[in-house]
């Protein structure tokens, strides 16, 4: 399923938030959202999942608009995200978290299902009665996406995934992106760590002050002189 | 053996009523708080339900079944219909805004003639027995026993936890808001209809802001997230002012005192002494 | 008829403003509903009540409730809230806090007067000489309770504007955790903000047990439901709010009395509170938006 956003705007308090977003994500494919702090990039997720209403433009899942309906419903149609803050369902255990994720799906997880969502997101090892807030920080963002994941969604945004975690850490998280795409799901990254960008994702769009200033590879991007004078300044070096 | 039971029972009988009363308007309680909301309205749904059990009742002599059955109807239709306005409002706001539908209750049950002004009702057939207090308490704890292992109990527990969370996860929000509210106003509508059929009158301050603080008080005692702490709450509280009856002037002191004790070293309410570790979601 | 019926209300509205600014004040700083505060209301008037019967003349035994009132407010912070706040406890759980103090203090007090209606042993509460002024009469002890109502609020004023408490107040009330940053002391700031609260609180059960010259146990019952609406009204937070709104609440309950509604006029006043939560959360003045999940 893909996701269409078509000259998305959106304003908060007489400010546009964003204004003509356009981009679409492609089922199997990893299209990395970044910008500078504040460029609208949440906004973005937020607007997609019902959260902010918009001002101008639609929001279609397979030709179908999705903007102006209700969060819970966008949720229910397919869309599922992680949060900049995390926002587990902390004094639930991993297993509880889990379910949750899978609550708009008819019947229950059973425990293989859940086996495989922790391999999935990556903590395989993870105790299933462990309480959420118990787990250590990168798991804990490991467990939102297997939150993510158990609505078997079709398209999945994360912001922000790799905030806090180490080198190595960051990894591991490529190899769970790449692999999430591989199952056919549409994925956002919204990311500030370059060398998660662009080893994790086919295209990048690149937004400042709401707008897009920039699409291609990450490659392509990260030469764009438009892109490193929006992130460092005029007469920096291309984004390393 | 059984004599003795007997005239425990003749000894305590009105007591025994009391605590099954309140383990219900209790439950009604804990099944807002169990979804996050601080709506404090119980003591007035049971307001309603107790005057409508008791003019029905008492003016066209419906058998009590029937009272009963229509006092919760039109509690819960009012519960329901409380929620629409409310639905946007969260913590303190909810509180004081479901405080001030409670005072307006109140004022309207002081000053219709139907309800008998502020005298109050007095004569209300006294068929709440025993085994149909607790008859009922059974029937609200299976009902709620069979509520907690669907998808709604799990969706409630989401909107407690995280309201944002859950919308991502697909939880209507509202939906879950407003049917815990509803559900709500039926048990404690049941309570008060069974607190009508159990008492010999009734007037507008037995469903004043004091009766509401005092459930809210058997609830954190027991454990707002915990049905069954609710009811422990309910009866503990109850009994205490039997049992420390020497204390005479100072007993009320001592039901400060526990709350305080209670929320200073055991925040989760004395159920989470014996819940270990995380919330189980089955 | 008019001028007289506003003059009532204004007399009954400021009352009600002290009471509901130290409400407000608390919530404010802290973001807790206090419902202890009716208890201390309460506590004052029975203080003020033996003090004037041990023979100590009125504007002193006024001013020693009052600072009863506060000494309990920081007693009741210690006590009931300075334990939660290290422990990060939300809203609800203090609330109760208050109401497990509350609930204390009104037994302490059940237990030492017993449950019968007490009245000030001064002579001339009741015989006080009216003055008339054109179309409207009161009497010398109400100006009096007016006078000293409007003359706490201005203190309080004062306070809030121009004195370093003041600010520090504020900043706390702002960002807790930037004026901690900032070097405000929290704890103690915390402490000043329930005294110069509950002392207000108390004042206005003076005040009103002098009005009516009557202290009983369930007096502060009527009064702690109206500050919540006077709160709502003048906005969660705001001082000048909780004073707008006193009056405006005296004026409102006045006027319904005079036009017969009597019987309905605290519906009437729930029933505006109710309205305005639904559509303006936030009140005449208030800042703080509707609580987020």
């Amino acid at each position: 399923m893909s996701l269409t956003l078509d000259d998305v705007g959106v304003r908060y308090g007489g400010v546009d938030a964003l204004r003509g977003v356009s981009l679409t994500l492609e089922p199997g494919r990893v299209l990395g959202l970044i910008g500078p702090n504040g460029a609208g990039k949440t906004t973005l997720v937020n607007a997609a999942t019902g959260l902010a209403p918009l001002a101008s433009g639609t929001i279609a899942l397979d030709g179908e608009r999705v903007d102006g309906l209700p969060s819970h419903r966008i949720a229910r149609a397919g869309i599922a995200r992680t949060y900049q803050n995390i926002r587990l369902f902390g004094a639930l255990d991993v297993r509880g978290n889990l379910a949750a994720g899978a609550y708009a799906r008819p019947g229950r997880l059973g425990t293989v299902e859940l086996l495989r969502l922790l391999e999935r997101a990556g903590i395989a090892g993870a105790d299933l009665d462990a309480a959420a807030s118990s787990l250590p920080y990168g798991d804990q963002r490991r467990l939102e996406i297997g939150r993510a994941l158990a609505a078997s969604p079709r398209v999945i945004m994360l912001d922000e995934p790799a905030a806090g975690m180490n080198p190595s850490e960051t990894g591991r998280l490529v190899a769970t992106i790449r692999a999430i795409a591989a199952d056919g799901i549409a994925v956002l990254l919204i990311e500030h760590d370059m060398t998660l960008v662009r080893a994790a994702c086919d295209d990048v769009v690149v937004l400042n002050f709401g707008e897009v200033i920039a699409r291609g590879t990450p490659a392509q991007v990260g030469r764009d002189p438009v892109v490193v004078e929006a992130y460092l300044g005029s007469g920096a070096e291309a984004l390393s | 053996m059984p004599g003795a039971l007997v005239d425990f029972y003749a000894k305590h009988s009105r007591l025994i009523d009391q605590i099954g009363v309140n383990a219900l308007l209790a439950l009604s309680l804990s099944v807002s708080l169990q979804a996050g909301q601080l709506a404090l309205a119980q003591a007035a749904f049971m307001g309603i339900a107790a005057y409508v059990s008791a003019i029905l009742a008492m003016q066209a002599h419906w058998p009590l079944i029937a009272t009963i059955l229509a006092a919760v109807l039109v509690s819960t239709v009012v519960a329901a219909l409380l929620a629409l306005p409310v639905r946007r409002l969260r913590g303190v706001f909810l509180a004081i805004a479901t405080i001030g539908f409670g005072e307006i209750v109140r004022v309207f049950a002081n000053n219709l003639s139907i309800t008998g002004g502020a005298e109050g009702l007095s004569g209300i057939p006294n068929d709440a027995t025993t085994p149909v207090i607790y008859g009922s308490l059974a029937v609200v704890a299976f009902v709620l026993f069979a509520l907690s292992r669907t998808k709604f109990a799990l969706a409630v527990t989401l909107v407690r936890e995280d309201e944002h969370a859950a919308r991502g996860v697909g939880v209507d929000v509202g939906m879950v808001r407003t049917l815990s509210l509803a559900l709500g106003g039926a048990i404690a509508g049941l309570g008060g209809a069974l607190y009508a059929h159990a008492s010999f009158f009734l007037t507008p301050t037995d469903f004043g802001f004091a009766r509401m603080e005092q459930i809210l008080v058997w609830c954190v005692i027991g454990g707002v997230t915990s049905p069954l702490g609710a009811v422990i709450g309910a009866a503990l509280l109850s009994i205490l002012p039997e049992v420390i009856r020497f204390l005479s002037d100072w007993r009320e002191v001592t039901n400060g005192v526990i709350l305080l004790l209670v929320i200073l070293f055991a925040p989760g309410g004395l159920s989470s002494l014996w819940r270990r570790g995380a919330i189980r979601v089955r | 008829m008019f001028a007289q019926q506003l003059l009532n209300g204004l007399f009954l509205g400021a009352v009600y403003a002290l009471f509901a600014v130290g409400y407000t004040l608390v919530f404010g700083v802290l973001d807790i509903l206090n419902l202890a505060h009716a208890a201390i209301f309460t506590a004052a008037a029975f203080a003020a009540f033996s003090l004037v019967a041990a023979g100590v003349p009125l504007p002193a035994a006024f001013l020693l409730a009052a600072i009863f009132a506060g000494l309990l407010g920081i007693l009741l912070d210690r006590v009931a809230f300075a334990p939660l706040r290290k422990r990060n406890a939300g809203t609800l759980v203090p609330l109760i806090s208050s109401i497990g103090v509350a609930i204390i203090i009104g037994a302490v007090l059940r237990a030492v007067y017993g449950v019968d209606e007490r009245h000030f042993t001064l002579g001339g509460l009741d015989t006080a000489p009216a003055i008339h002024l054109g179309p409207i009469t009161f009497t010398t002890v109400e100006l009096t309770i007016f006078l000293a109502a409007i003359a706490l609020m201005v203190v309080l004023s004062w306070i809030l504007r121009s004195t370093t408490l003041g600010r520090r107040i504020r900043a706390v009330a702002d960002d807790r955790i930037a004026a901690a940053l900032l070097g405000v002391d929290l704890e103690k700031t915390i402490a000043a903000t329930f005294f110069i609260a509950s002392s207000l609180g108390g004042a206005a059960g003076v005040l009103t047990g002098l009005e009516y010259n009557s202290v009983t146990l369930d007096m502060g019952g009527p009064i702690e439901l109206k500050g919540l609406a006077v709160i709502i009204l003048g906005g969660m937070g705001s001082i000048t709010g909780a004073v707008i709104g006193g009056f405006i609440l005296g004026a409102v309950e006045t006027f319904a009395v005079a036009y017969g509604l009597s019987p309905w006029r605290d519906a009437l006043v729930f029933g505006v509170m109710f309205v305005l939560l639904v559509a303006r959360p936030t009140g005449l003045f208030g800042k703080r938006a509707l609580r987020q999940a």
